[in-house]
């Protein structure tokens, strides 16, 4: 009798907080879907066409083709981890997150709702993304399945970080430290733009403690099939992190911290 | 017997700063009942109301539903509550019709009903026209409709409206009410917070008075209202005679060798009680009101509703 069966009412409550959070995102899409667009142009000009013509080929790809999963990668990720964090911080915030506590939404399915809606608008800018790239080097796919793999799993878990950012955050300054402090030196130490053999042995070593080398060299092995790391490895560290965070948030939701006095 | 709609236990809520909030009340609202939870600010009613749900952790006591205990049973407790908040809590940049709708389907209501049921409901309160308008950009009178649709979105079975017209102007008070006295009417059970006594008045068969975190009052409307018109007053007297005298609706009681309590309606003139003492050949040395914690409270309720009212003329 303890089983927990969860019926249908649940997966519609899931559909409307997905509704919810796509209409949203799509509501102010000057704000969340256009700066990508803009940002990776810039990057694939600068990077890619100015400087990168003067790279030279690296692991037999022009440098422009060697940096656009990676530019992809950056992306997903930001834009999964600040969907959460403001849409949950801004539900605290003005209070709209007791229309979900009053309902009789399993608490379970109130995680599920951000964590999808977070990883939509990273798939969504990672579509966008791919188009802009798409306008300035011929893109190969070595491995759909590996491309849309890696992709969905960090977004997971980058969404999955950004509510537990959001459940602790008393600002909307607590909600950008993070993504400053954090995710963007370590997307730029994660072999974004370079390969890690090109360091010395010690930086090698200290970049393999960056989860983030993981998700773009996997997400590069998609793309062109090859990698710094072995793809396995990539692919059980990630889901490691989504479970660890994953349960965080059930966690910090089921007690209802931050959320319920 | 009718089923209980709600059943508050010893409840009691202490706050992370330590602030005891309620000090363990206690109440039941019977099936299809209209009541009021009445009180000055502060006196714990949104806390009350923010335990039955699940808004609040409670600290101890017991809350159901239904029948259905928030411990072993919430989700079945909160599909039976419709709750209009306090403040404001919808996402301001969304519309009407966006509020309501999704507030359906985390009840579990699918989407194509429950776009039917919101123009039937938006209609009702008024708002059908401002559908696609977003919440930011409504009167505070249509923000509270607002809420009060998002909460009827369900088709619960107990509606709970937290000071649903504080700041909302006369006019449309008077026509929130018509609107629960129907719902009322048509089986909905309705437990209304507010501090206006004329609110209570006018909507509730039965009211619960909270203050300071403990129920100091839990009555019929109408038993309350009588025993306000009663005035208690204590005689020092010179002896207290073997028998009392007998006077149509006052009552007299002895409370020592030299005090007599009498309890006289309002609208008695003095001067027969008098004439009643003298006649039994007591002397009455002084006399003065007994003050009564009760009627501290409604003094105190009754002058903060008349600021309210005159500032909220001035507003308009
Ligand atoms: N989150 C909180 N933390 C600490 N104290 C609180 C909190 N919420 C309310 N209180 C206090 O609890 C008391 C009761 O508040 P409340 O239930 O909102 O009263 P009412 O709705 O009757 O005006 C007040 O003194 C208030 O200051
Ligand atoms: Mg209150």
């Amino acid at each position: 009798m303890k089983t927990k069966v969860y019926n249908k009412q649940a997966f519609i409550a899931l559909q409307s907080i997905l509704v919810k959070e796509i209409t949203r995102y799509f509501r102010i899409w000057i704000q969340t879907l256009l700066p990508p667009a803009i940002t990776m142009t810039l990057y694939f000009v600068i990077f890619g066409q100015l400087i990168g013509s003067r790279v030279g080929l690296m692991e037999g790809v022009s440098y422009m083709e060697y940096i656009t999963p990676g530019i992809i990668m950056m992306s997903v990720i930001t834009n999964s981890y600040s969907n959460v964090a403001s849409s949950f911080y801004s539900a605290k915030f003005q209070r709209n997150v007791e229309e979900l506590l009053v309902a009789p939404v399993p608490t379970l399915f109130i995680l599920l709702g951000y964590v999808f809606g977070g990883v939509s608008r990273g798939m969504i800018t990672g579509v966008i993304v791919t188009l802009v790239a798409s306008q300035f080097v011929e893109l190969q796919i070595n491995n759909w399945a590996i491309v849309c793999f890696v992709v969905i799993l960090t977004s997971m878990m980058f969404a999955t970080a950004g509510l537990v950012n959001a459940v602790f955050a008393k600002s909307f300054d607590d909600i950008s430290i993070i993504p400053t402090f954090v995710l963007t030196p370590l997307t730029y130490l994660g072999g974004v733009f370079y390969s890690i053999k090109m360091l010395p042995e010690f930086w090698q070593n200290v970049s393999l403690a960056n989860p983030v080398l993981y998700m773009v060299n996997a997400f590069r092995y998609g793309f062109l099939g090859v990698s710094d790391i072995p793809i396995e490895n990539a692919i059980a560290l990630i889901i490691f992190f989504i479970v660890g965070l994953f349960s965080i948030a059930y966690y910090l939701l089921a007690k209802g911290i931050g959320i319920r006095s | 017997m009718k089923n209980k709609a709600i059943a508050i236990s010893d409840l009691k809520k202490t706050y992370s700063n330590g602030f005891e909030a309620l000090k363990g009340i206690s109440f039941e609202v019977a099936e299809g009942d209209f009541i009021a939870l009445l009180g000055p600010n502060g006196a714990g009613k949104s806390t009350t109301i923010g335990v039955i749900c699940s808004l609040v952790n409670k600290t101890a006591g017991s809350v159901s539903v239904f029948g259905h205990s928030i411990d072993q049973h919430l989700e079945a407790a909160k599909r039976c509550i419709g709750l209009v908040p306090q403040e404001f809590n919808f996402s301001q940049f969304e519309t009407c019709q966006q509020i309501v709708v999704n507030q359906a389907g985390y009840y579990g209501v699918p989407r194509h009903i429950a776009l039917e049921r919101a123009e039937v409901v938006l209609k009702q309160l008024d708002l059908w026209d401002k559908k696609d308008s977003q919440a930011r950009m409504l009167s505070g009178g249509m923000k509270r409709r607002l809420m009060i649709a998002r909460a009827l979105m369900h088709e619960p079975k107990i509606l709970i409206l937290d000071e649903p017209t504080a700041g909302v102007d006369i006019e449309i008070r008077r026509t929130m009410w018509t609107f629960l006295r129907e719902l009322n009417e048509q089986g909905t059970t309705i437990v209304l917070t507010t501090h206006y006594l004329e609110e209570a008045e006018q909507l509730c068969r039965n009211i619960a008075i909270i203050d300071h975190g403990t129920i100091v009052e839990n009555t019929s409307m109408k038993d309350l209202l009588s025993r306000l018109d009663i005035e208690t007053f204590i005689l020092d007297v010179d002896s207290v005679p073997n028998e009392l005298p007998k006077l149509e609706n006052v009552e007299y009681r002895i409370r020592d060798e030299s005090t007599i309590e009498i309890d006289v309606p309002k609208e008695k003139a003095l001067n027969q009680v008098f004439e009643s003492l003298t006649e039994k050949g007591i002397r009455v040395l002084s006399m003065r009101n007994k003050s009564n914690r009760l009627e501290e409270l409604f003094v105190q309720l009754t002058e903060r509703a008349q600021v309210v009212d005159r500032e909220q003329k001035n507003e308009n």
